[in-house]
């Protein structure tokens, strides 16, 4: 397969991973808000900073509004990351790869980003924009279950699919990084009973609070929740299982010991923290070190595959 | 009962499956038959099904649209009763144009090494003095069996009393057929009774005719040559024919930036298996993009290193760089003398009389006939840029004119001919419109051609354009074998 091709397939995958992820995100953190006394609100900038888009922002807003930071990551197009920008970019990814990609793929990526562009105000204003967002979810789950349900499942798609966990991975250790230094700085201000809805969000913001429920013994708190985010083997979402997809992926291409490698460090950094022991400061410490990780992976898998440059 | 052959308006001029007095001509009368027997709503049910099955098996061509957003792709507009050619006629074209062939790539290869033909007197210095296409990068160069043009598409139309004419060679990348191919898939699902009844010679092994080319024509030490077929990209309005040709190939599609030349002057493809070997590329690229560091610097498109390694010898440019030398209406011009002094024959199919205005006499003729003639630009492809004298006004005819005299190396001038018809469905109706054809002929150990070929059919009424950019559309095209006839 040429490089370029499975550098289409994993990026396709990774900008509509964003998309879903985002919308979901937006959603949770406006249910979030009317959930919370005035005084608890944790409010809209903690999305800027999972996103990791601080300095592009202030360039181009001033407050952190909602209705600002909205804007930001829905509908504007300068931001590559918002919604509508992850879908454009899916959508001329898709459109390199047509004689390659399920004709009904093709179709509705492609109708996907019409939808997100047509009703674009919608997403930002509120008493539409939960439908809009849930249509981005919806949307972007039926390419992936289209993916999956049309495409042959060769090299090509385990691109796809490393583009997708790898996508993943990032988000949720973005969303924990940022809530749980929230939620922390909140502690003896009297805030306790709100601690566990604002948890709830977080696992919603990952589609996680069902299956948590149905797999932790226990209720929603702090610790189990990182425990179930980080290390879950099955929770499709959970670090420790988005690793395991990668490396499964890995397992059948050429020339991957360096990434399969790279993926051993970062699986057991995960299966061997303690976080009993944990504190938030050594959780941020410890975050960092599995996104720098995670970015190393991302630039072995660039290098390896997609910037060939010496002969075999 | 709609289509009456005994009303069909006769026009004039050469019809194809209609003689004058309201006949079916042998070869086309199974399917005249069989058209009027069907119904309105019979037909209006092919036709149904036609556009759905170009709809479903996704046959586009990609126009560019500043208003749309860029380039859109749009629906191949096909008409569903084919044009019917005798095979004992169409013998005769095939020797034609393979004996065409021939004598257009010696002439390439000669006009690259001795120009011998320059020197006998036949052929004049000045036009290759003063040729677009002429690469002065490629002489010298010995390309593998000699063979510049490897795919070469003429095309032919037939004029008041049915005789064939060259009209011009495409011998740089042309294009058209990927849609031949699709044209006899949607022509099956449609009239599925009239093949089984009729002798129609099949199409469709032109993609394993054209790999087996490929590979004949890679470099020699190779024992499994790897073939690929270079894109410029999406945006080009071929590009479906691109992947589709790839992709019954087995080869891969490839771009510019998928490909780079080692310090070696070899060819590789980056894939994920790491960096492959390429030796023989079908490349959809005109000359003057393949290669930055040898032609355009500016361009994206190709492949940095590209000429070395083809002038190495270490991978094969199909066609070669250069070939379109013998793309030039001028040139086009001399074929027949081409063909005497190569071949010792004399040409099968005749060129469409043609005045070159860069000769004083012909100059001066074409200059006071303007009102009768078609005036082409030498270099041009597409119907770009023509005067087409009867249809046009003064002003218009005084321009061109003016140009003629500024650039008389740049223009030819042709009477304009009355093109053949075919019947082509309008509603439930058949109106003849005019057509024209163009066989595709493949070069390599051995020379091929495909049966028939790509049949264009002007839609608009009255009208002669048959450039799918410009109101054309197409036709399956059927060399029946009557002698097998059932």
């Amino acid at each position: 397969m040429l490089s370029r091709v499975a550098e289409n397939l994993y990026w396709l995958a990774r900008y509509i991973e964003r998309a879903e992820n985002t919308a979901r995100m937006v959603s949770v953190n406006g249910h979030l808000q009317l959930d919370l006394p005035a005084r608890a609100r944790t409010g809209w900038e903690p999305l800027i900073a999972i996103t990791g888009s601080a300095r592009m922002f202030r360039k181009l807003y001033r407050a952190p509004s909602e209705k600002n930071v909205v804007a930001f990551l829905v509908s504007d197009e300068r931001n590559s990351a918002s919604i509508i920008g992850s879908l454009r970019s899916a959508r001329e990814n898709a459109r390199t790869m047509r004689d390659i990609m399920p004709r009904e793929a093709w179709e509705q990526i492609s109708g996907l980003h019409a939808l997100a562009a047509r009703q674009l105000k919608k997403g930002e204003l509120l008493p539409d924009r939960d439908q809009y967002l849930r249509s981005i979810i919806n949307g972007a789950q039926t390419i992936t279950g289209l993916l999956a349900g049309t495409m042959s499942q060769d090299i090509g798609f385990d691109f796809l699919r490393m583009g997708r966990n790898l996508e993943r991975a990032d988000m949720t250790s973005r969303i924990i990084d940022v809530r749980s230094a929230d939620l922390l700085s909140d502690q003896g201000g009297g805030l306790r009973p709100f601690e566990t809805i604002q948890w709830v969000s977080v696992l919603k913001s990952l589609s996680g609070y069902q299956m948590y429920r149905q797999h932790v013994d226990q209720s929603v708190r702090r610790i189990y929740v990182l425990e179930y985010l980080l290390k879950d083997e099955d929770f499709p979402r959970a670090i420790f299982h988005c690793l395991g997809e990668i490396e499964r992926c890995l397992a059948r291409l050429p020339r991957k010991q360096k990434a399969i490698g790279i993926i051993r460090r970062l699986r057991r950094a995960v299966s061997d923290a303690d976080l009993e022991t944990l504190e938030q400061r050594n959780l941020n410490r410890f975050i960092d070190d599995l996104q720098i990780m995670m970015g190393e992976l991302h630039d072995c898998i660039a290098d390896t595959y997609f910037r060939v440059t010496a002969p075999a | 009962m709609t289509i009456r052959w005994r009303d069909y308006p006769a026009s004039g001029v050469f019809d194809e499956l209609v003689t004058p007095g309201g006949r079916l001509r042998p070869a086309a009368r199974t399917l005249g038959n069989r058209l009027s027997k069907l119904s309105d709503e019979a037909i209006r049910q092919r036709k149904a099904a036609a556009d759905l099955a170009i709809q479903t098996m996704g046959i586009t061509f990609t126009v560019y649209s500043q208003k749309e957003g860029g380039s859109i792709d749009r629906a191949w507009p096909f008409d569903i009763i084919p044009r019917v050619i005798a095979a004992s006629d169409w013998s005769r074209i095939e020797e034609g144009l393979r004996q065409r062939v021939r004598a257009l790539n010696l002439f390439i290869d000669d006009i690259y090494h001795k120009q011998k033909i320059v020197k006998d007197k036949v052929f004049p210095a000045e036009v290759i003095a003063k040729s677009r296409n002429f690469r002065p990068q490629c002489v010298g160069i010995n390309p593998p069996l000699g063979i510049w043009a490897h795919i070469c598409g003429s095309d032919l139309v037939r004029d008041k009393d049915g005789t064939f004419y060259v009209l011009e060679d495409n011998l740089r990348v042309p294009s058209g057929v990927s849609y031949m191919l699709e044209n006899r898939q949607v022509m099956k699902r449609v009239f599925p009774g009239l093949f089984e009844n009729y002798n129609i010679l099949p199409v469709d092994d032109y993609p394993s005719q054209l790999l087996e080319m490929l590979i004949s024509v890679a470099p020699r030490t190779v024992k499994r040559p790897e073939v690929v077929v270079l894109t410029p990209g999406i945006y080009n309005s071929a590009y479906f024919e691109h992947a589709y040709l790839a992709q019954q190939m087995g080869a891969e599609l490839v771009q510019g930036s998928d490909l780079f030349v080692d310090d070696r002057d070899r060819v590789f493809m980056r894939t994920v298996h790491g960096a492959e070997r390429v030796h023989v590329i079908y490349r959809r690229i005109d000359d003057l993009f393949l290669d930055p560091e040898a032609f355009n610097p500016k361009s994206m498109l190709g492949v940095p290193g590209l000429m070395r390694a083809w002038k190495k010898g270490t991978v094969t440019l199909v066609n070669a760089p250069g070939a379109g030398v013998a793309d030039d209406k001028v040139v086009y011009a001399y074929v027949p003398q081409m063909i005497r002094y190569y071949l010792d024959q004399d040409a099968i199919i005749p060129n469409v009389p043609t005045y070159r205005c860069m000769e004083p006499d012909d100059r001066k003729f074409a200059l006071a006939n303007l009102e009768k003639l078609v005036v082409k630009p030498a270099n041009e492809s597409g119907g770009y840029g023509m005067l087409i004298g009867p249809q046009a006004g003064r002003k218009e005819r005084e321009s061109f004119a003016r140009k003629i005299m500024a650039k008389p190396r740049e223009y030819i001038a042709q009477p304009m001919l009355t093109l053949s018809t075919v019947p082509t469905l309008v509603d439930s109706h058949a109106e003849p419109r005019h057509v024209d054809l163009r066989p595709f002929i493949l070069s390599g150990r051995e020379i091929s051609v495909t049966t028939g070929g790509l049949t264009r059919v002007a839609l608009v009424k009255g009208s002669t354009v048959v450039n799918s950019s410009q109101g054309g559309g197409s036709k399956d095209t059927w060399i029946v074998d009557e002698t097998g006839d059932a």
